[in-house]
């Protein structure tokens, strides 16, 4: 067996001791059912506890919010599958960011809104269960813009420090706020935050933001006036690389050194000594890490400071050679006592650029597979995952998906998205598929229709069979035998249309009557499902045909049904009794020949009827007698009748 | 397309509808409802997209639904119509048929009346499938082939036509203010007279053979013998009741289900369907130009004026251009009003004033609001 990663939690359940009583559970799809046992070996039936407890391993499933990330992602990913794959991967990989981009707005939106809610709610528990909710998209965010930046978007050096600053800015926002604020106080320039601010926008690089804040600094010192424009000049000057310009990063690099020995040069001059804050200000544009260190508050993770130190020492760097500074500044940010939290080790995967790593850890850090199964499924897409095979299951993309589709397909109404998961994972995703879409509860017609639909356009002819068996069953159960008979039809299930077709004769033999005319009499080619059922059909149009007064037709069809064996043995004698008025018709509609198949059709049935049944009671057997008795002198006169008429030449 | 709206409201929405707005005033239709189906707990609710719902102060672009207010609703909402302008009837999947009332002083919703079990088996609930209201009357059928006839000021049931049908019944439409139209699972459409006691309908039409369930019907806003339906096969169907017991013209449309179908109120020449595929399909039928038309004048005047008249009744002796024939097929043209999709489009409504551009927007507007949204 491997090990495990982590040690598992363990979830109590109210209402029991654990340390006295048994458990037993039950695996679910997404839960699983607990129940207390009585694990005696022998001894009568101490009162165990009478509940059934449901153990659900993903709660925000259930979160109203959090729904419309699982139902606006569906639509991004569904979007994401139908990009072709013979489009040149140059072409590609825009509309891979763009995707990545969308998957995260709609992370975004949905910390929003429940920010929003969490702030007015009066309840302090769910406050609580939405700021937690908030830190976690937070987190998921976080992780998926590091993610797009190096491996989706793989920016070459150059360009991947200004996205890892965009990143930095994106969630370290609350700069913003705080400038903000002190702009709109009284005299910004005296506000307790304000050098706080400065440097912060230094930090991430915003040095248009810090000039204007800067600006307010020195107007109020007229004779530093001097030292103020130096400063500002540097951080005019300070060159950023500019992607869409002809520069080469050769270009930009020398540019860049210049700057930074300009800066290093008025460091040397003490040129700022004889203010403290620029002082700092002019040792962070060299990338003093000490002078970093010394303002961890500000820069409050260690991956804001490992992107502000290669902005102000290394702004060329390479993705190839980021684990290296990664590891470093997470060393030198972090006390060496405190552990990293699962977040840290996280990034630093990523930095790494190991993927797997990222994967794994996200899949043991959150409760469900929403962002792991999106993440890796638009990895996938971009060729990240190529080389790593599973020894269980089909691929990584595979398994994350189906994990998430699994989840949702025990979702009360969210089962409809998992269907176009599950047609995405060519391997397992038709067998899951399968499995699931039986099971849904079907409470409406409609309900099943739609369930029916989803199954006939995945070709599935096993599964639509077996629901509408469910809902014939359900149909008979509530002595609806035309829903049923219409179901089974659709099942083409010949033995259930059989049961059904039974018990309709029955009711005509009971009754005398049909019910249901409307759909017998319109059975069409559906009639030929079953014997019994074309019986049906038959006998039924026989009856019309009598009605009609249509009887030589109607005599031929009647004969028909017993000589073509149509008709059941035991339905004959009621047959037979229908000829009954036929011959005592005063023209003659059976002929010779016909009235000779009638007599061999109850000469056959008496033979077999022969066998004396000791359950019939004597009662019925006289009047079986009788009706013998009956049709045979019927038959005879018929039979004289006929030769007669057939025996005389019309003059 | 332009001026689609979508908004998701973390429900699965089965049924919407427009208030209707008083035939006097020129107004837009502003007000909405839905209800739901295969939540936990279904609701109906009741948007806004005017300004006069919601406090819409913040930078929200203009025609995003709000919501005004919602009731929990026991049961899936298998159809939804508005009496009046401030009730709503629904139909339940536990059988059970209810009257909400809205309450526009203080913008909730209460139940005004209920009738529990209205549609049975004998030991069990059975799903009331679709409703028609005929102020105060209105009509409900159901899987247990039950037509029932209620009056909205009665408390008990003013009849019951037991075994209407051997299937499920799926919608049913006035014919007259006496007579019915119901479709079946079967493929049958029937009429029923509410003058004749028996239970029997007084006609029989359908598509021979085939047996394909319909599921929805709606019939012509002035021409009450014109009726179109939809049906499993995506198939819309156009009758003429009065005339033998075929369709008068078949035509593709969706891929699967149809699950509305309706003839604009006002401008009956359109027609709008949409299915389980994800299609939302608007039918045109332009009038034959040999045809005697009183929209003499300047194009863009005569839309106008067609459908200020409309509603007047059909006393013109203008034969409906649903009835001229499918054969010539320019006469009928069919666009798709969403982008491609994978979701169903459960439910659509449409109302709206006389300018087509205009209607389309408004239209467009719901459906897309009861698809994806759930």
């Amino acid at each position: 067996m491997e090990e495990v990663d982590v040690e598992p939690t363990t979830t109590p359940i109210p209402g029991i001791d654990s340390n006295q009583k048994h458990l037993g559970f039950v695996w679910g799809p997404g839960d699983i059912l607990v129940y207390e046992t009585i694990y005696k070996v022998s001894g009568g039936s101490a009162g165990g506890c009478p509940f059934v407890h449901e153990v659900r391993k993903d709660e925000d499933i259930y979160s109203p919010i959090l729904r419309k990330l699982f139902n606006e992602s569906h639509h991004i990913f569904v979007g994401l599958q139908r990009i072709r794959e013979d489009l040149p991967s140059k072409n590609k990989k825009p509309q891979f960011v763009s995707i990545s981009k969308n998957y995260r707005s709609v992370i975004r939106a949905c910390m929003e809104e429940l920010q929003q809610v969490a702030v007015s709610t009066q309840d302090a528990a769910l406050a609580t269960q939405y700021g937690n909710q908030v830190s976690i998209l937070l987190a998921v965010e976080l992780i998926w813009n590091l993610c797009e930046v190096l491996f989706i978007d793989a920016a070459p050096a150059g360009s991947l420090l200004l996205h890892l600053l965009d990143w930095v800015r994106l969630h370290k926002a609350d700069v913003d706020e705080k400038a903000g604020e002190v702009l709109a106080s009284e005299s910004p320039a005296e506000h307790q935050a304000y050098w706080d601010v400065v440097i912060s926008y230094v930090l991430q690089g915003r040095m248009d933001e810090a000039r204007q804040v800067l600006v307010k600094q020195a107007a109020l010192q007229p004779a530093a006036r001097a030292m103020f424009k130096l400063l500002d000049n540097l951080l005019k000057k300070m060159p950023i690389f500019n992607p869409g310009e002809t520069q080469t990063l050769t270009e930009f690099d020398v540019k860049w050194r210049h700057w930074r020995e300009e800066v290093d040069r008025c460091l040397q001059d003490q040129s700022f000594a004889s203010n403290p804050h620029l002082e700092i200000i002019c040792k962070i544009l060299v990338g003093d890490e000490d002078v970093l260190l010394e303002h961890k508050e500000l820069l409050s993770t260690w991956y804001h400071f490992l992107v502000t130190r290669l902005l102000f020492s290394h702004p060329t760097v390479k993705s190839t050679e980021l684990h290296y500074y990664a590891q470093s500044s997470m060393h030198m940010f972090l006390d060496t006592r405190s552990v990293p939290e699962p977040l840290d080790s996280i990034l630093l995967a990523a930095f790494e650029f190991d993927i797997h790593q990222v994967i794994k850890d996200c899949s043991i850090a959150l409760n469900n597979w929403w962002f792991v199964g999106h993440l890796t499924d638009l990895l996938d897409h971009c060729k990240l995952l190529q080389s790593h095979n599973l020894h269980f299951g089909s691929n990584l993309r595979e398994f994350l998906l189906l994990e998430y589709a699994s989840g949702l397909f025990t979702h009360h109404s969210l089962w409809q998205l998992a269907v176009d998961y599950f047609d995405h994972c060519p391997e397992f995703g038709r067998v899951y598929l399968e499995l699931q879409i039986e099971r849904v509860p079907l409470d409406t017609e409609r309900k099943a229709l739609k369930v029916i639909r989803i199954c006939e356009q995945r070709q599935m002819p096993e599964q639509v069979r077996s629901i509408c068996k469910i809902m014939a069953k359900k149909a008979l159960r509530n002595n609806r035998l035309g829903s049923a008979l219409s179901w089974s039809i659709r099942a083409k299930d010949a033995a259930f249309a059989t049961l059904i077709s039974e018990r309709y004769l029955q009711e005509y033999c009971a009754k005398g009557t049909f019910s249901d005319l409307d759909l017998i009499d319109n059975l069409g080619p559906a009639m030929l499902l079953s014997d019994r059922l074309t019986f049906l059909g038959k006998y039924r149009e026989f009856h019309r045909l009598y009605g009609e007064k249509r009887f030589s037709e109607a005599a031929k069809l009647l004969l028909s049904l017993m000589t073509a064996k149509i008709a059941p043995r035991s339905f004959w004698m009621t047959l037979l009794t229908d000829a009954l008025p036929l011959l005592e018709q005063k023209e003659v509609i059976f002929s010779a020949d016909q009235t000779h198949e009638l007599m061999f059709c109850l000469e056959e049935l008496t033979s077999w009827k022969s066998v004396p049944n000791p359950d019939r009671p004597m009662q019925d057997e006289d009047i079986e007698t009788t009706k013998i008795e009956l049709l045979r002198l019927a038959l005879a006169r018929n039979l004289a009748m006929a030769i007669v008429k057939e025996g005389t030449v019309e003059v | 397309m332009e001026g689609i709206n979508a908004k998701y409201v973390s429900q699965k929405i089965s049924k919407t509808r427009w208030r209707p707005v008083s035939s006097s005033s020129l107004q837009q239709p502003d007000i909405f409802a839905t209800g739901s189906w295969d939540n936990e707990d279904n609701k109906i609710s009741i948007w806004s997209i005017g300004e006069n719902g919601v406090s819409s102060m913040d930078d929200e672009f203009e025609g995003d639904p709000q919501l005004v207010c919602e009731y929990k609703h026991n049961g899936d909402v298998l159809d939804l119509q508005f009496l009046d302008q401030d009730r709503i009837v629904t139909a339940s999947s536990t059988g059970a048929v209810i009257i909400f009332r809205h309450h526009h002083n203080s913008q909730t919703l209460s139940v005004s009346k209920l009738w529990e079990r209205a549609h049975h088996y004998p030991c069990d609930n059975a799903p009331c499938t679709g409703i028609v209201c005929n102020s105060p009357e209105i009509v409900t059928v159901g899987e247990d082939g039950r037509i029932i006839l209620f009056r909205a000021d009665q408390e008990g049931v003013l009849r019951t036509i037991e075994n209407a049908d051997s299937s499920t019944i799926h919608a049913v439409t006035f014919l007259r203010t006496t007579e019915i139209l119901t479709v079946n699972s079967i493929g049958q459409l029937k009429l029923w007279d509410f003058r004749q006691q028996g239970n029997e309908p007084s006609q029989i039409l359908s598509l021979t053979g085939d047996r394909v369930p319909l599921h929805c019907v709606d019939r012509h806003p002035n021409q009450q013998h014109i009726v179109a339906t939809g049906g499993q096969d995506g198939m819309l169907c156009i009758w003429d009741v009065r005339q033998g017991n075929m369709p008068f013209s078949l035509m593709e449309a969706h891929s699967a289900e149809m699950w509305e179908v309706h003839f604009h109120p006002s401008n009956p020449d359109h027609l709008f369907s949409c299915s389980e595929d994800g299609s939302l399909l608007h039918w045109e039928t332009s009038s034959n130009s040999d045809t005697p038309s009183f929209l003499q004048g300047g194009r863009n005047t005569s839309i106008i004026s067609r459908s200020a008249i409309a509603p007047a009744g059909g006393n013109q002796s203008l034969i409906s251009s649903w009835l001229t024939g499918d054969s010539s097929k320019g006469r009928l043209e069919t666009t798709h009003m969403l982008p491609s999709q994978t979701l169903s489009v459960n439910s659509l409504d449409v109302l709206g004033q006389c300018l087509s551009g205009d209607l389309i927007r408004r239209i467009t507007l719901l459906p897309v609001l009861s698809r994806m949204q759930m």
